[in-house]
């Protein structure tokens, strides 16, 4: 057992992996401790997701040659090398000795299978048990994983279950044949930050309880600081630091760690600030950090012009099931009775969990929903009042910003086309010169160079695609810019530079922003007024410094718990947070009741509930 | 699941309706019968047309004469044939078995060659083997029923003489008539099977079940083939019905006792109560593979079963 326990459950010994004549990993090496914890951090391409496949095997089914190297496992039969061994040898270690669960809890389960079948089957398979004693094993493990009503839970199939629920079922799948190692890849990233706070504390517990080791892959620093005892960074798929994560956070060694810290948004770190600040940038140059940018503070609020948006008592309401006569029986409220004003060269942000109403209320003002009730003001005149030609104006005036800069950019269509779309849909130019000199302004307004016109999205990174995005939504010179989950879905150090030109570009050119976000450490650093939605309502509305230095209402303290601190020094000790957001379909004629608000100090509202 | 049900049989009932009522109105719009029958008789007065037409009933008002017919459904008496007088609920039921018979053949044969074939296109797609299975389907897509099913008759009939070159005469008799139906279908589904496939493998929840350590055939032929059943079902459905309605030629090549021939034999001798009785009976078989499609959603997918 002592022999067992020093010597690590899992090494990699110089792994490459190439896909086809393109290598991906370059003679990385780390080893996994029993019963700890060794998070892999890097960004999107640094081939820490091919590195957790290759320990599965699963690498070399999609196409990738392992190019040299050792994986060293101590299985149940001894120290065996996984990269040597046959694929029908590797199916008896997968599921088996080694669990791994995905990042995308939504499309991870099979939806055509029931969620007791699915959790058997892995039982039946590897264990050679019967499918009730299997069935009855699932409960448990449904259990262990704290969802509730296990039993009825087997009998339910995916789609019938929440995002939160769905990752439970894929740890209670992944560990039910108590493997030795479970690999996590980015298991939390498609989560609300209460239910990651929920899904970290049940990994925690469960690893404890079974003794397991974990590799947890992520990017995000604060998840990193919460739950690794070890940290590998990897960067453009080579191993650039290691080590104990208090050390790696305490002293950094490597520039591309150093830089990444230093990109984290923090929350908390503005405490004081009266006005959203721009920071320079760490970024590396010739693999050397350098800062960039200028520190500003942001005050370009216009507060004293009249508002540019007034939202009043605006209720938007979904209806999911009609009789056969198309009459509504039952409906969501997805947004109810919500005021606010956005002001000239103002950020406002919308923060709240799926299904808070956040993004519904933007694609009203974007014209997308119609309103059931209540108003949307622009510039003081009434949308509801508005012909047509005045909200053809008006899609002019709001340009939209989606979240996945992949699906937003046709890829059929130039760079170029894509951009000057809204110039031509609006007519504000004519004559192709002058629409082209204006594609390229624009391109080199969000730091691309012009002749990125010419090309197509799938040449441009994630980051790039996403300055398209900014410079085709800048091109019918909008006054407002609705950013939903905009930076969602870039890497740390590209969501950074990101935020730093949607500061530049407010100051240049007066924009006002609605921004709709549920990460609450980005939206401190660039708003100027926030407002905490919970199904459909607003919880808590004021300035960045009100809300998040003097957070008022429970459910606003709840979302700023639940945030993960990258500093592994400052565990939170947080109560186990428990449950989810609940359903809200009503029957027809049942109202939602209306919060209401009280204003607690000059621009500062709280829900009494 | 019992109001999904009822609601997709009040909407097949539905059509049923209209699509016979076009039948019927679009069958009177093709010249009077009377006229037709009297042709070959050397002089006629507008009394002997006039006592055709009472005859046949088609004094009645339309609707009535709709009604008579649609009842033929449910009471399987479609009145008599023109030519000859045969009851025309006797010569569907002879020629019915018979089309049916071959469809299903058809389809079973396509089946089994489809799906084991698109399913290993998709695993080695880009590979000689899915180049292979490509070009052979595109080959296959391109030949003309009828001059397969000619050729078929010259190799296997006359130049081997093995199999009967026509007729309905024993289970030797479907081998070439399935064959030229199915190989067309096959070629066809094997893009489609290998073009869902393509989709479902790249799905996150295949990769789960190999990281489970299933065998890549449970993989495949469990995981992976029941969600991509809509998308065949569907197609599947739609093949069935063009089947029923598609093999006029095919049976006149074969000479095979079907509804095509019984079609194409009415519609040259203006038989319009077989005509009329053949098309309504076939657009209602279609309705019905097309609720059994629906139904068969619901058993595939569970999300369709609660919506």
């Amino acid at each position: 057992m002592t022999q067992a326990a020093s010597a690590p459950l899992l090494s990699v010994e110089n792994l490459s992996v190439a896909f086809g004549s393109n290598p991906v990993i370059h003679d990385l090496s780390f080893s996994a401790p029993q019963g700890r914890t060794v998070a892999i951090v890097g960004e999107s391409g640094s081939g820490k997701s091919v590195t957790s496949l290759s320990i599965m095997r699963l690498a070399d089914l999609a196409g990738a040659k392992f190019t040299g190297g050792r994986i060293l496992f101590q299985g149940s039969g001894g120290d065996i090398d996984l990269l040597s061994i046959s694929q029908d040898q590797a199916r008896h270690i997968r599921g088996n000795q080694i669990g791994m669960i995905f990042q995308e809890p939504m499309t991870s389960l099979n939806p055509v299978f029931t969620i007791g079948d699915q959790i058997a089957e892995v039982l039946m398979l590897h264990e050679n048990r019967s499918k009730p004693d299997a069935l009855t094993e699932a409960e448990r493990l449904l259990n262990l994983v704290r969802l509730p009503d296990a039993a009825g839970m087997l009998k339910r199939y995916p789609h019938q279950l929440s995002g939160g629920m769905r990752q439970r079922v894929m740890i209670a799948m992944a560990l039910a044949c108590r493997p030795k190692l479970l690999i996590a890849d980015e298991p939390t990233t498609a989560l609300d930050v209460t239910i990651q706070a929920q899904i970290l504390s049940i990994l925690r517990d469960l690893q404890a309880e079974l003794g397991m080791s974990i590799i947890f892959i992520t990017h995000d620093m604060g998840v990193v600081a919460e739950i690794a005892d070890d940290v590998v960074v990897m960067w453009q798929g080579r191993k650039v630091e290691e080590g104990p994560v208090e050390k790696v956070f305490a002293d950094p060694q490597h520039p591309y760690t150093q830089a990444l810290l230093s990109a984290i948004p923090r929350l908390g770190q503005m405490t004081g600030e009266p006005f959203p600040l721009r920071t320079p940038l760490t970024v590396l140059e010739d693999g050397a950090p350098k800062l960039v940018g200028e520190r500003r503070v942001q005050d370009t609020a216009r507060m004293a012009e009249g508002p540019l948006i007034q939202v009043r008592d605006l209720s938007v309401r979904f209806d999911v099931k009609k009789t056969w006569l198309g009459r509504t029986t039952h409906y969501v409220p997805a947004v109810t009775n919500v005021s606010f004003d956005i002001h000239p060269g103002e950020t406002l942000a919308l923060v709240g969990e799926s299904g808070s109403g956040k993004s519904t209320i933007a694609r009203t003002i974007m014209q997308l929903n119609k309103p059931h009730s209540g108003d949307v003001m622009f510039d003081g005149r009434p949308m509801s009042q508005m012909g047509l030609a005045e909200r053809q104006r008006l899609r002019r005036d709001i340009q939209y910003i989606f979240q996945d800069p992949f699906a937003s950019l046709d890829p059929r269509k130039t760079v170029g086309w894509s951009v000057a779309e809204p110039i031509r849909t609006h007519g504000l130019l004519s004559g192709d010169r002058e629409i082209t000199r204006r594609v390229a302004e624009l391109l080199e307004r969000v730091g691309l160079p012009a002749a990125a016109a010419a090309r197509y999205p799938h040449q441009f990174s994630g980051g790039q695609r996403q300055r398209i995005c900014i410079a085709r939504a800048l091109a019918s010179k909008p006054r407002l810019i609705i950013a939903d989950e905009a930076l969602s879905a870039l890497d740390v150090s590209i969501q950074a530079q990101v935020i730093n030109l949607f500061m530049d570009l407010q100051k240049d050119e007066g924009l006002a922003y609605l921004f709709v976000s549920h990460d609450m450490a980005v939206v401190e650093k660039m708003s100027h007024r926030v407002a905490v939605l919970y199904l459909g309502q607003i919880m808590e509305l004021g300035s960045r410094a009100q809300v998040f230095e003097n957070p008022s209402h429970p459910y606003t303290r709840r979302l700023l718990s639940a945030v993960p601190v990258p500093d592994p020094t400052r565990r939170p000790d947080r109560p186990a947070l428990e449950g989810e957001v609940p359903s809200t379909t009503r029957k027809a004629g049942e109202e939602p009741v209306p919060v209401t608000l009280t204003e607690l100090a000059p621009g500062h509202f709280t829900a009494n509930t | 699941m019992a109001g999904f049900l009822l609601k997709r049989l009040l909407q097949a009932a539905f059509v049923v309706v209209v699509v016979t009522l076009i039948v019927a109105f679009a069958v009177r719009l093709t010249g009077d019968p009377a006229l037709m029958i009297a042709s070959g008789a050397t002089e006629i007065t507008e009394a002997d047309l006039a006592r055709i037409r009472e005859g046949l009933g088609l004094n009645e008002p339309f609707l009535t004469q709709y009604l008579n017919t649609l009842s033929g459904l449910f009471t399987w008496d479609f009145g008599n044939s023109f030519i000859g007088g045969t009851p025309v609920a006797r010569l569907i039921g002879s020629a019915l078995p018979a089309t049916l018979a071959l469809a299903f053949c058809a389809m079973a044969v396509s089946i089994l060659l489809s799906i084991p074939l698109g399913i290993w296109a998709a695993v080695h797609k880009g590979r000689g083997v899915d180049q292979l299975i490509r070009v052979v389907s595109l080959v296959g897509l391109s030949f003309p029923n009828f001059w397969l099913a000619t050729m078929m008759v010259l190799l296997f009939s006359i130049t081997l003489k093995w199999l009967p070159p026509s007729g309905m005469v024993g289970p030797a008799s479907f081998i070439m008539p399935a064959a030229t139906l199915g190989v067309i279908l096959t070629a066809t589904n094997v893009r489609l099977v290998r073009t869902s496939m393509l989709e479902v493998l790249n799905s996150q929840y295949i990769m789960v079940a190999r990281a489970k350590g299933l065998p890549e055939r449970t993989v495949l032929y469990k995981h992976a083939l029941r969600n991509c059943a809509i998308p065949l079902i569907t197609y599947m459905g739609l093949q069935f019905g063009g089947l029923l309605g598609g093999v006029v030629v095919v049976e006149r090549v074969f000479n095979w006792p079907g509804m095509g021939s019984l079609a194409f034999d009415a519609v040259a001798s203006r038989d319009y109560p077989v005509l009329q009785s053949v098309i309504m009976v076939l657009s209602t078989l279609i309705v019905l593979v097309n609720l059994l499609v629906d139904i068969a959603y619901g058993l595939v997918d569970p999300r369709i079963r609660t919506e």
